[in-house]
């Protein structure tokens, strides 16, 4: 969106100390949450995390909006659930064929998608995702409404069981941390550079010979892939994969997560995923209340608080983040 | 060259009809214009004279209300329009025709013609509007954009003068278009002179300007820097070559 | 008797199945297709309103015991009423911003509406029984055709094409188009396009809710009813190009009837075919079969 204040390339080819003090502080949240919450309401909140800053690596920087970034994410949990239950893959591999599977979904669908722009490229992404929904329902080894069930977490190399929650807590914060830092480094890149050219003026961009559709696209499979990742952490550690996960409620909620914590800024979506996903719990016997309540913070977002909560502090202080 | 004199000036009253004083205008940040004030008497045809970008456009839509961020005042005879909306604007009894001509595509001729609402009595009957531009009659049913630059222009200024609006804002009524057609525009302003509408036209075209108006403002770098009345424009040739920049 | 195969009643069946579904495209998209010519919004809460119809219907016989008749003219009126207000208060502050916040506020108003009628009436169907006159129907010799199908579908006909006629041949209708086209011009000449905004934000959903009454009868009525379906929708708004009216009903129509089709011949595929198309026409011809081409 036009709109939004500039992520700089403040701290390249370094980090800015501001930038260092987060990841820090980050780091030593991941380290020590486990030990003040259940480590796996943790989990669920990293790899939705996750899954929120993957969409945000294209609106954040693109100014595109997937509306249909479930598809990504609910795909992978059924591939790494399928690797991992009937072909009795060990995580590691679980995980890889997760990332695989949204990485090439990504590549057709996105390069389809990257031919509208704006409003239409919303609108094409949530076909697409309704799509791949249909088609889960349809297909036989995602096990319909069933979803894929007891999935066994297995053994890390064959070698490290994650029975334990705190085992597995130890994993999935491994790959959420380097995951992060990847998807810092893609943003903080020449590269990212780029796409924010390309948000603010694409005919300039154009005309300044990038090939704007090619970074559109990668850009596309590298959010798949993220999201993948993403999907696949969720359904190793909660056993399950789901039509919930491909839903398009799915990707409405993590649209809420970005708009929630502010798409401008990098770290704001993990802290959108936390405040989803603790309004989830708090909201969790109150039926229909929590799809109302969504529906309104996603309203107030909209008109009185469009910069998100991090955008705001950080807009307050002064800060880039 | 020949200067059209002003066969009406005993006809015109001395107060301004219209009076724009301290107008101010952005787009965005950029201040686009400064303090721009001038008056217009009634049954006037008074033009904008400067280069590109000094502002003349701006000053026209800044009076239509349709830049968004501006102050000053706008006097309408006793009527402020300084803070009105464009619709209040144009009901109080100004006609805006664009640059571009604002012609629309989605509309046919006869549609475009019959678009504006009527706000004063004493507007142009179609009839009239038809034997003023023959052409606008014949191609009726066509898509507003398929007609020629000449027949559009002819229809930009066709339908602004059903409405009854007595103040007609021209933005380069002969930007583009064939020396014949310029001529036919000419002949109009004059007529619409003699009908006793007030004008205020934006020219590039300093001929064609000369040819028609009562007086001139001058505007540069988003301010009204001279005025030149009608009759004088010959003494004041070489002025003017260096505001114009020609 | 066989075509490609298939017995003609099956055939014929689906076609007609196909057309209703198709009906309910081409009266949403062209709801669609109207606010966002002159809002620039995609309205994601169309899906809740043509719910709110299914829903009014069934209320006002509940409450009221009025009948189908008049509950196709009060409940959309009735919504459009609403949706009058909500533009008002609502959807006028954000016109100045990128469309996609448009989307997202429409979409989160969607949620609230949905969350608000399954806190009520729960998530599953609720029965509405089928008017008198709409019972029964008409044996054409290869099919039979219920009658209250034929009603959809001719009722459908009848809004688009009045629609049509107001938007393409009256005064209100060209105000409406040099509004779409080009408001601030518009607006300088004197014609009140926020209220045109209101009224046409209006019609739209009122157009949605009819599409809801005209539902109750033959699909169940449930909150989640519109949800699913405004996403098909999406797709047959992509495909058509929401430039142009006439080619929003067609397409609606047009993709009803693929969708028919092929349950007949692929019923697996049936619920994703519109999606397959969309990719096809994204390939081809990216602004949509009716949009301007770039």
């Amino acid at each position: 969106m036009t709109t939004q204040p500039e992520i700089t390339a403040a701290g390249l080819p370094g980090m800015s100390a501001s930038h260092r003090n987060l990841f820090l502080l980050l780091l030593a949240i991941v380290a020590v949450a486990p030990f003040l919450a259940y480590p796996l309401l943790v989990i669920k909140v990293l790899c939705f995390g996750l899954f929120a800053l993957s969409l945000n690596l294209m609106l954040g920087n693109l100014g595109l909006l997937s509306f249909g970034h479930a598809a990504y994410f609910g795909l992978s949990s059924y591939a790494a659930a399928h690797a991992a239950k009937v072909w009795g893959f060990t995580p590691e591999f679980a995980l890889g064929f997760a990332v695989l599977v949204a990485v090439v979904t990504g590549a057709v669908f996105g390069a389809l998608c990257v031919r509208r722009q704006g409003i239409y490229f919303a609108m094409v992404t949530l076909a697409f995702a309704q799509m791949i929904y249909f088609f889960s329902l349809q297909a036989p080894f995602t096990g319909g409404e069933d979803g894929i069930q007891n999935v066994p977490r297995g053994a890390l190399f064959g070698l490290f069981s994650l029975q334990s929650d705190m085992a597995l807590y130890a994993l999935v914060a491994v790959v959420f941390f380097v995951a992060v830092l990847a998807l810092y480094r893609i943003t903080w890149s020449p590269f990212g550079q780029v796409l924010r050219a390309i948000r603010d003026n694409e005919p300039r961009a154009i005309s300044l010979g990038y090939r704007v559709d090619r970074y559109k696209w990668t850009v596309f499979v590298l959010a798949a892939g993220f999201a993948g990742l993403a999907g696949g952490l969720k359904a190793i550690s909660f056993q399950l994969a789901s039509l919930t996960d491909v839903y398009w409620g799915m990707s409405g909620e993590v649209v809420l997560m970005v708009m929630i914590g502010g798409m401008a800024t990098f770290f704001g979506p993990l802290i959108g995923a936390l405040l989803v996903i603790w309004m989830q719990n708090e909201l969790a016997a109150f039926g229909a209340w929590v799809t109302i309540v969504q529906g309104l913070v996603f309203m107030a977002c909209i008109l009185v608080f469009r910069k998100g909560l991090l955008g705001t502090i950080a807009d307050r202080l002064g800060l880039k983040v | 060259m020949p200067i059209s004199g002003c066969p009406m000036a005993d006809r015109l009253s001395q107060n301004p009809h219209f009076q724009v004083t301290d107008l101010e205008a952005w787009y965005g940040e950029s201040h686009v214009l400064h303090r721009v004030s001038f008056d217009i008497r009634e049954g006037e045809v008074v033009t904008l004279l400067g280069r590109n970008g000094a502002g003349k456009s701006t000053t026209l839509k800044s009076i239509m209300g349709m830049i968004k961020r501006r102050q000053g005042s706008v006097r309408l005879r006793e009527k402020e329009l300084g803070r009105a909306s464009s619709r209040a604007i144009a009901r109080a009894g100004i006609a805006f025709c664009p640059e571009d001509r604002g012609i629309y595509s989605s509309l046919t001729v006869e549609e475009n013609l019959m678009l504006p609402p009527v706000v004063a009595s004493g507007g142009m009957s179609v009839a009239e509007i038809h034997t003023l531009f023959p052409n606008l009659a014949e191609r009726r049913r066509s898509q507003g954009t398929r007609l020629s630059g000449g027949e559009q222009q002819m229809l930009a200024i066709g339908r602004i003068l059903r409405t009854g609006a007595r103040l007609l804002l021209l933005d380069e009524p002969t930007e583009g278009l064939a020396p014949v057609i310029v001529q036919q525009i000419g002949a109009t302003i004059r007529q619409l002179k003699e009908r006793g509408y007030t004008v205020l036209l934006v020219e590039q075209n300093f001929h064609f300007a000369a040819s028609v108006a009562d007086r001139h403002y001058v505007m540069d770098h988003g301010q009204v820097v001279d005025m030149i009345p009608g009759p004088e424009i010959a003494d004041n040739m070489a002025k003017l070559s260096t505001y114009l920049g020609v | 008797m066989l075509i490609f195969g298939i017995p003609l009643q099956l055939l014929s069946t689906q076609i007609l199945l196909g057309l209703i579904n198709g009906a309910f495209y081409a009266i949403l998209s062209l709801g669609l297709a109207i606010i966002f010519g002159l809002l620039n919004i995609v309205n994601f809460a169309h899906g809740a309103f043509y719910m709110m119809g299914a829903f009014g219907a069934l209320l006002m016989l509940d409450h009221f015991a009025m009948n189908y008749w008049l509950a196709l003219l009060v409940v959309p009126l009735t919504i459009g009423l609403l949706g009058c207000v909500i533009e008002r208060l609502i959807l006028r502050r954000i016109y100045d911003l990128d469309h996609l916040y448009g989307m997202i506020l429409t979409f989160g108003m969607g949620l609230v509406i949905v969350g608000l009628f399954r806190n009520q009436y729960g998530a599953t169907g609720l029965p509405y029984s089928m008017p008198a006159a709409l019972q029964g129907g008409y044996n054409l010799g290869f099919m039979f055709l219920p009658a209250s199908r034929a009603f959809v579908i001719l009722a459908s006909v009848a809004v688009c094409l009045v629609t049509w006629l107001v938007i393409e041949k009256t005064r209100l209708g060209s105000w409406l188009r040099a509004a779409t086209e080009k408001p601030e011009l518009t607006e300088a000449f004197g014609i009140n396009v926020p209220l045109l905004i209101t009224l046409t934000y209006g019609f739209g959903v009122a157009l949605a809710g009819f599409a809801g009454v005209l539902a109750a009868p033959i699909y169940s009525v449930n909150p989640m009813m519109g949800s699913d379906l405004i996403i098909v929708v999406f797709a047959v708004v992509v495909i058509g190009g929401m430039g142009s009216i006439s080619g929003a009903i067609l397409t609606g129509f047009m993709l009803g009837l693929v969708e028919g089709v092929t349950k007949v011949f692929w019923p697996q595929a049936s619920t994703t075919v519109i999606f397959v198309i969309m990719a096809i026409v994204l390939l081809i011809r990216p602004a949509g079969l009716f949009g301007k081409q770039a």
